[in-house]
């Protein structure tokens, strides 16, 4: 275990290196130092989860927490300071090797997806600094060293989505996930404030007599925290930063954006599930309404949008939001009596990062040979990019549900938990996950199939209608297609992965079996909406197609519009924070209490002003002065005797 | 002789040979020597100071000596020094330093202006060393005078009118103060000016503390700047050259806090205890409204000093809030604070000094033509709205700990309510980033601008290596500021 250490020490050495001596490297080596400290980070993480779980279970039957480092960074009072260190559990050991891996398989890309970018040294220096983070986010020893992580996570992400940084639309992406994660971020912290004071420490296990006393203070910090994860793991409303997030490098969305980082708020969840399925059952289940109505939101958005990016974005939040409502659906803490999800979830954040990572790498490569994200300038390219073709289709299948794919599985039990809960919520996430097959295949058919764009271009250029040859799509080089493949080959068998062996809500051993009803059930679903999309889509015009748009234009439109949600958000921020909060705030400062001071000075002039002429300099006034006081006070003896 | 006389004579010495200067050479010999003997002297006293707590010296004050000045008004120049006076020594040790490069170029009349410097960091030395009201006092007005001419001479805009103005709500300010004082005084018994013998003493009466404590604490607050006497803020910083502003907001603003804490809290404790809440609800405001008022502002100075009142309110909140992990949050962040405003108001100095407009919406693309102060101010930005590995994190979650400790309701929502500021800093730092930093360069003079030179570079390199090594380790300056913190709040819980 004491091997670990360096799994977070090589990221941040790379970062370090590459940030103070990187502009002077050639991109060639700022790109080789990146990936070969990474491929050691993966081999240390793979060594470290190997070896942890060959240790093999203690007496209770779980494997134990292991915290081989944990140091006091700084003490804040008696009770309560802020330790960094290491703790691998089961979960962080599980996290450990899906960051690394597409980690690895995303500095491999940029190798060729970024080549000859401006800035190729900070892109990889930025990498480094995003491993680092969240690697330190997942094996933190308590919820205060997640936090640290938890920010420097964000603000990786906010560099790397602003990496195109002339771009208007890039810094507006970037500065728009930084501040929407942040403004959850204050009740995560919030949280983190009212758990530290009344459980008197920041780990995850806090005492008996402390959790005794808690009453509601606990499920309050714990709804508070969630809301921080809700923020990061783009739940309905806070979901409006990652469609725009989509502005950065395709590679970094397939990192941060579908696989690592977004799914912190679902790895917070289940971190802390332990007290929440004892303390707070209640919030659990908000959980999964939230994360139900987040996916039905996200599936729908998803099925119209034309950004291929973008369809990607929408079903990445419908496939976390699926994660938070197996978590939120769990009603104890044995696997067998209600903590299937538990399990369910971390299976499936399992499958979904490495699928997912695949579609983004995919669509990197198309969006690479096409030069555009929109779909109108793609299809037919099966023919032009068959390694890519290939390989999205198994992505695509997996994520749909079809098996033996990986994303069958960890889905068919995250239906199963959801059955278990309630009917409703079973037949309710079942139709998510038809839709999620619509639009996964509708986004296939228009890219690989249809009316090539290359094509028609080529005919408009050779009958002389434009001026320019477009250029031909060619299929992506070597360091591009090897990742594609191996993570193709990856989905392929992750759901063969007997995963309740090593991960389930109390630690102990659960084997996983396929409820054939459920399952059943799914595939049914997913196929038939396989077939609507085939028939759909396969040929651009069909007639149904135009029929379908035509009577759904109004909910259609809304739903390309997000259901203006943005502009909801835009309202409040812009209209309301920025032009009555803030610019009365600035207007009142200078005109009301600084022109306050002003007049203070101006009404001390005046009166300077008033007396002045007193002194006027001429003798015969002061004589009369002189002459007249005199008299006053003679006048006044007088009187007084 | 005792160690801590050479931070009022090294200066001093300053002043005697920039007296004889003949040209810029000799000035600036003379300017980096002393202000590197300075900062080898804090350095060394830090050292000292940690290892003689950690042999198990655990007076109250250390270094203590005292010659009386003037008897029948039992005046002494008493010095010492705890964990906290330390600590802002350092700090502004490393500002003046720092200050120094930062005006390397300056012109005209150099040597004057460092004169007026060098007697402005005398006047804060002095303040920060000294244990007797009056003695504070004295060199508390001693750094105040130059800052006006430093302002009305060197200054930029309105200079006049902002060097007045910072200058009067300054003064008024210390009519406040002198009269605090006093009162302390003659509340005490009269026989001495000694803080610590007064606060050993304890015999204020609870009616006289009543009357005396808001005005010392808003003599103090002023240059704090507590709400609603900040507004000489914007205007000051906007007006005054770049080392001047780093001076002021890095070291000057922190002898409100300072003073707050050491003599409004420390001496008159009944009626800290009592009053606080008209102070906290002035400081909650300060730290919000000062963060939204920098949302809308288009000139880089202002924002920043909208920023300062409210990073600055949060001290004076921390300070209130009488719980240890609070008021040594408050002296990190007073720390944390001094060098990030200071990093900040340097880096505006030098894009003004090429770009010659500080409204953001002028400028646009300047990543792209100078590319070192661009970075640095991203690295500015980023410490100061908090992000963890530079100081501020570290600052603002010790005040916060500390803050969530008072169990009432009062505190609880106040606390809460300051914590949105961490929200609201980002909107404002990544707005200015994301408008002068980003895009496209779209004024053609701009593109023939060139990047930072040799000293710039290494103010900037100074600044922000300092805020890292709190930001990465802070646990060694925590302790120090925890001891000193320790000996004042034993009085005030008393």
């Amino acid at each position: 275990m004491e091997q670990s250490i360096y799994i977070l020490a090589l990221p941040l050495l790379s970062f370090i290196t590459l940030a103070l001596i990187g502009k002077k490297l050639p991109h060639k080596v700022a790109g080789i130092i990146g990936t070969l400290s990474l491929l050691a980070t993966t081999v240390l993480a793979y060594v470290t989860t190997a070896s942890y779980f060959l240790a093999g279970r203690n007496a209770d039957g779980i494997f134990a927490e292991a915290m081989p480092y944990n140091l006091t960074w700084l003490p804040i009072n008696e009770t309560l300071s802020i330790d960094l260190g290491i703790l691998i559990s089961p979960i962080s050991a599980m996290m450990l090797v899906v960051i690394t891996t597409i980690s690895l398989m995303v500095h491999i890309y940029s190798l060729g997806y970024m080549k000859g970018e401006r800035g190729f040294q900070r892109y990889y220096a930025f990498l480094s600094l995003f491993t680092f983070s969240m690697l330190g986010l997942v094996v933190a020893t308590n919820i205060f060293q997640m936090y640290i992580f938890w920010e420097l996570v964000g603000v990786s992400s906010y560099l790397l989505i602003g990496f195109y940084y002339t771009k208007p639309a890039a810094i507006a992406a970037s500065k728009k996930a930084f501040i929407v994660t942040r403004f959850a971020d204050l009740f995560f912290l919030i949280g983190i404030l009212i758990y530290g004071y009344y459980m008197e420490t920041f780990s995850f296990t806090p005492g008996e007599t402390a959790l005794a006393a808690a009453g509601t203070v606990l499920p309050t910090a714990l709804m508070l925290m969630f809301i921080g994860g809700a923020g990061k793991s783009a739940m309905f409303p806070l979901h409006i930063w990652l469609p725009d997030a989509m502005e950065g490098p395709t590679p970094v969305s397939a990192l941060i954006h579908a696989a690592t980082m977004v799914v912190a708020g679902v790895f917070l969840t289940a971190r802390m599930f332990p007290l929440f399925i004892e303390f707070a059952p209640g919030v659990l289940h908000t959980i999964a309404y939230i994360g139900a109505f987040t996916a039905l939101y996200a599936a729908i958005v998803a099925c119209v949008q034309t950004d291929i990016k973008r369809v990607l974005a929408f079903s990445t939040i419908s496939q976390i939001a699926f994660m938070m409502v197996a978590l939120g659906v769990c009603t104890g803490s044995d696997p067998h009596e209600g903590g299937l999800g538990y399990m369910a979830s971390m299976f499936h954040l399992f499958t979904h990062a490495i699928f997912k990572g695949l579609l983004f790498l995919g669509a990197g490569a198309i969006i690479h040979a096409v030069h555009s994200n929109e779909k109108s300038h793609m299809g037919g390219l099966r023919k032009y990019m068959p390694v890519t073709h290939i390989t999205f289709l198994i992505a695509c299948l997996a994520i749909a549900g079809i098996p033996p794919f990986s994303g069958f599985f960890s889905k068919d039990e995250i239906l199963a938990a959801c059955y278990a809960f309630s009917k409703p919520m079973g037949l309710f996430m079942s139709g998510i996950a038809a839709m999620t097959a619509f639009y996964m295949f509708r986004l296939y058919y228009l890219i690989f199939w249809g009316k090539s764009h290359y094509e028609e271009q080529l005919a408009l250029y050779r009958s002389g209608n434009i001026a320019h040859e477009p250029h031909k799509p060619h299929e992506a080089p070597m360091t591009m297609t090897v990742p594609l493949v191996i993570l193709a080959a990856a989905t392929c068998v992750a759901g063969f992965i007997p995963f309740g062996e090593f991960i389930s809500s109390n630690g102990h051993a659960y084997a996983i079996h396929l409820d054939t009803k459920v399952a059943t059930t799914s595939i049914l679903l997913a196929v038939t909406a396989i077939v609507i999309a085939t028939i759909m889509y396969i040929k651009p015009g069909r007639r149904i197609t135009r029929v379908v748009k035509v009577v759904l234009r109004e909910p259609i439109r809304a739903a390309y519009h997000r259901f203006y949600m943005d502009e909801a958000w835009l309202f409040v921020t812009k209209k309301i924070i920025f032009n009555c909060i803030s610019r009365p705030i600035a207007w009142f400062d200078r005109h009301v209490i600084d022109a306050s001071l002003d007049l203070t000075a101006k009404g001390t002039q005046w009166l300077g002003a008033l007396i002045r002429p007193l002194q006027s300099g001429n003798v015969q006034t002061y004589c009369v002065y002189l002459l007249s006081g005199a008299l006053m006070i003679l006048l006044l003896l007088l009187y007084l005797n | 002789m005792n160690i801590l006389l050479l931070f009022v004579i090294i200066p001093l010495v300053m002043l005697l040979a920039l007296w004889g200067c003949r040209n810029l050479t000799q000035v600036r010999a003379t300017m980096v020597t002393g202000s590197t003997a300075l900062l080898a002297l804090s350095a060394y006293l830090t050292v000292e100071f940690i290892s003689l707590r950690n042999g198990g010296n655990s007076e109250a004050m250390l270094y203590c000596d005292s010659w009386s000045w003037y008897e029948p008004l039992n005046i002494c120049l008493s010095i010492g020094v705890d964990g906290i006076s330390v600590a802002m020594l350092l700090l502004s040790s490393i500002i003046v330093f720092t200050g120094t490069f930062a005006s390397w170029r300056l012109k005209p009349m150099t040597k004057e202006f460092f004169l007026w410097y060098t007697l402005l960091s005398l006047g804060v030395y002095g303040f920060f060393i000294s244990t007797d009201l009056f003695t504070m006092f004295m060199f508390y007005e001693t750094a105040l005078i130059p800052m006006y001419l430093l302002i009305g001479v060197w200054g930029s805009g309105r200079k006049e009118y902002s060097a007045m103005k910072l200058t009067l709500m300054l003064m008024g300010g210390s009519a406040f103060l002198l009269m605090g004082i006093l009162g302390i005084y003659f509340g005490s018994g009269a026989t001495t000016m000694n803080i610590h013998e007064i606060a050993a003493l304890n015999c204020i009466p609870t009616a006289t503390q009543y009357i005396f404590f808001p005005m010392t604490f808003i003599g103090f607050g002023v240059l704090g700047a507590l709400f609603p006497f900040h507004t000489w803020s914007p205007d000051g910083h906007a007006c005054a050259p770049t080392s001047v502003s780093m001076l002021h907001a890095g070291v000057l603003m922190k002898l409100g806090g300072y003073g707050c804490f050491r003599i409004a809290m420390y001496l008159l404790p009944q009626a800290a205890e009592d009053l606080a809440w008209i102070f906290i609800i002035l400081t909650t405001v300060s730290v919000v409204y000062g963060a939204l008022s920098a949302i809308s502002q288009t000139d880089l100075k202002y924002i920043n000093a909208y920023s300062s009142v409210s990073h600055c309110g949060l001290v004076l909140f921390a300070i209130l809030m009488m719980t240890k992990s609070a008021c040594t949050g408050a002296i990190l962040q007073m720390l944390s604070h001094g060098l990030m405003t200071a990093l900040f108001f340097a880096l505006i100095g030098m894009i003004y000094g090429r770009t010659h407009t500080r409204d953001i919406r002028q400028m646009r693309g300047l990543m792209k033509i100078m590319p070192f102060l661009a970075v640095g101010y991203v690295i500015a930005g980023l410490a100061n709205l908090g992000l963890p590995g530079f100081s501020g994190f570290v600052a603002e979650m010790t005040i916060f700990v500390g803050a969530f400790e008072v169990n009432d309701i009062f505190h609880r929502t106040v606390t809460i309510i300051a914590c949105t500021s961490i929200v609201i800093t980002a909107v404002y730092i990544l707005r200015v980033v994301g408008r002068i930093l980003y895009g496209e360069p779209e004024n053609e003079e701009h593109m023939k601008l060139t990047d930072a030179t040799w000293d710039e570079r290494f103010t900037v390199i100074c600044l922000v290596i300092c805020v890292i090594a709190i930001g990465v380790a802070p646990m060694w300056i925590s302790n120090l500021i925890n001891s000193g913190v320790g000996d004042v709040l034993v009085n005030i819980n008393r």
